[in-house]
């Protein structure tokens, strides 16, 4: 029964325990490794496998089709159909483009969607590496997607590619700042950086004591998977996809991949630093319990994402960036001093934790009354006619 | 601590690998037939003309300014956030300042329309 009641990492307990009867230590260290490395980066191809389905479906439901139903039952096998075909299809490089940058893209951009699944803790103690700078790891290699975005764009020598690397560029830089501002209040409040100790401080859910970090959050990590409403990066009506126009067969791919594993990691994210993480009722006496709960809150942010996008229509690039830099860097700023000043007060915990949600609900609401303000006045002063 | 880091190296490697194995798998199996107009830059249906590596609008390049400044302060926030507890009343008054002198050349970057187009 106790083997069961911490089932994964009695699992891997008893698989260390059985390899070290033969093995040195530093091999036994280097097979576990490699397992959970191997583990890790398959994150984002089953993320792809299963999320593309998952979109199409809920994506469908909200337009009134159907969505996939042909490729087995529900067409849950249509993503699989995909997989063979981007792995059959011919590779096009055009004889313009910078053919070993242009070949790098595609890998850096895969790696660096695996790359973050390294800190997210699945359970209690069940982080690859919980390491003491988590969350300052995260924005780090979310930056290579960036990279990778650049290049891509660049080496194809395509004017589209060029300009929609430049948007991605911009926009990920934009919304870095209000993401790194509102991590930096949760490390503020938890009082470190790693992701474990993040997940164990949120005795309640950093979404009911943090609201204005959570939405500040939200939105950014919405725009830095590119996602719409803020898809400017791939908006097929104007730059037709974008940075990874030239791209075809798998090296397309390997960014389609990337997309939805970013999808997935960045709702990982929202659902450790806001959501609890692994916690979940019960889940003290069964620690095996926790991982469920964790994909089961990833899955319910992954499908607010889809929500979102199936509802909102496309922002133009000049509201997005005016967005990111106007309302939601002052926003999360705000929040961040708040929280700060509250801290230093001499209050019990719980006190100044009713005293964040109040705070965090007065900044969203002095942020959406002049956000209000700002645009009535744009009608009034273009002479539009408000509905 | 230094195993955790091990760790991230052997990640690191796996990570570049897979993508690598896929595309390499991909190679031995899709057809390889190129010719010229299949090979020829992505346009709507006429040539492309000129070059795609030249000077472009220089409107990304303030907000990249900004942003340096922004993940500069971030670099000062991480630590101060995670010490925050141990610090005394001072390092609220210092990161109360330090965050206004930033808003200040916010505020004067919005000003001067470096955020509009």
């Amino acid at each position: 029964m106790y083997y069961i009641q911490d089932l994964f990492v009695n699992i891997a307990r008893s698989w260390t325990s059985w390899i070290s009867g033969f093995l040195p230590l530093w091999a036994v260290s280097g097979v576990n490794y490699l397992i959970m490395a191997v583990i890790l980066v398959m994150m984002p191809v089953l993320a792809t496998l299963t999320l593309t389905w998952m979109e199409r479906k809920v994506i469908g439901r909200i337009q009134n089709r159907i969505g996939p139903n042909r490729v087995g039952p529900f067409g849950i096998f249509q993503a699989f159909a995909d997989a063979v075909k981007m792995l059959v299809k011919e590779d096009v490089i055009p004889t313009d483009a910078d053919r070993p940058v242009f070949n790098l893209a595609p890998i850096l951009i895969a790696a660096g969607a695996a790359l973050l699944w390294a800190v997210i803790p699945f359970g209690r103690g069940m982080a690859a590496a919980d390491l003491n700078v988590g969350v300052l790891y995260i924005i780090a290699i979310g930056s290579m997607t960036m990279i990778a975005m650049l290049m891509a764009g660049w080496s194809s020598n395509n004017k589209y590619a060029l300009i929609g690397a430049f948007r991605a560029v911009a926009q990920l830089l934009s919304y870095e700042v209000p993401m790194v501002l509102s991590i930096a209040t949760v490390a503020l409040v938890v009082g470190s950086m790693r992701m474990g100790a993040v997940v164990e401080a949120q005795v309640v859910p950093f979404v009911v004591v943090l609201p204005a970090t959570f939405v500040v959050y939200l939105m950014a990590g919405i725009a830095e998977t590119g996602r719409s409403p803020f898809d400017l990066l791939e908006a097929e009506s104007e730059i037709v996809a974008g940075y990874f126009v030239e791209y075809s067969g798998l090296k397309f791919g390997w960014f389609y991949i990337a997309e939805y594993g970013n999808l997935f990691a960045i709702s990982a994210i929202v659902t450790t630093l806001f959501l609890g993480g692994w916690r979940g009722p019960g889940v003290s006496a069964v620690p095996a319990l926790g991982p469920f709960y964790f994909i089961a809150k990833i899955v319910a942010v992954v499908f607010l994402m889809m929500w979102i996008r199936g509802t909102w229509p496309r922002v133009r690039i000049d509201q997005m960036l005016g967005l990111a830099w106007k309302v939601l860097v002052p926003v999360s700023l705000a929040n961040l001093l708040w929280v700060a000043f509250v801290m230093k007060l001499p209050l019990p915990t719980a006190l100044q934790w009713v005293l964040f949600v109040v705070g965090g609900l007065a900044v969203l609401a002095v942020a959406l009354g002049l956000l209000g303000r700002a645009g009535r006045r744009h009608v009034a002063s273009k002479g539009m006619v408000q509905t | 601590m230094p195993s955790q880091y091990a760790f991230i190296g052997v990640f690191l490697l796996v990570a570049l690998a897979l993508p690598i194995i896929g595309l390499v798998l991909a190679w031995l199996i899709r057809p390889k037939k190129p010719n010229f107009a299949k090979n020829a830059t992505y346009e709507c249906g006429m040539e492309t003309i000129g070059d795609s590596w030249v000077q472009f609008k220089a409107q990304y390049y303030l907000y990249a300014l900004i942003f340096v400044v922004f993940d500069v302060e971030a670099v000062f926030i991480f630590p101060w956030a995670v010490a925050y507890g141990k610090l005394g009343l001072y390092a609220l008054v210092e990161m109360v300042l330090f965050i206004l002198i930033l808003l200040g050349g916010l505020l004067y970057a919005w000003r001067k329309k470096a955020l509009d187009w």
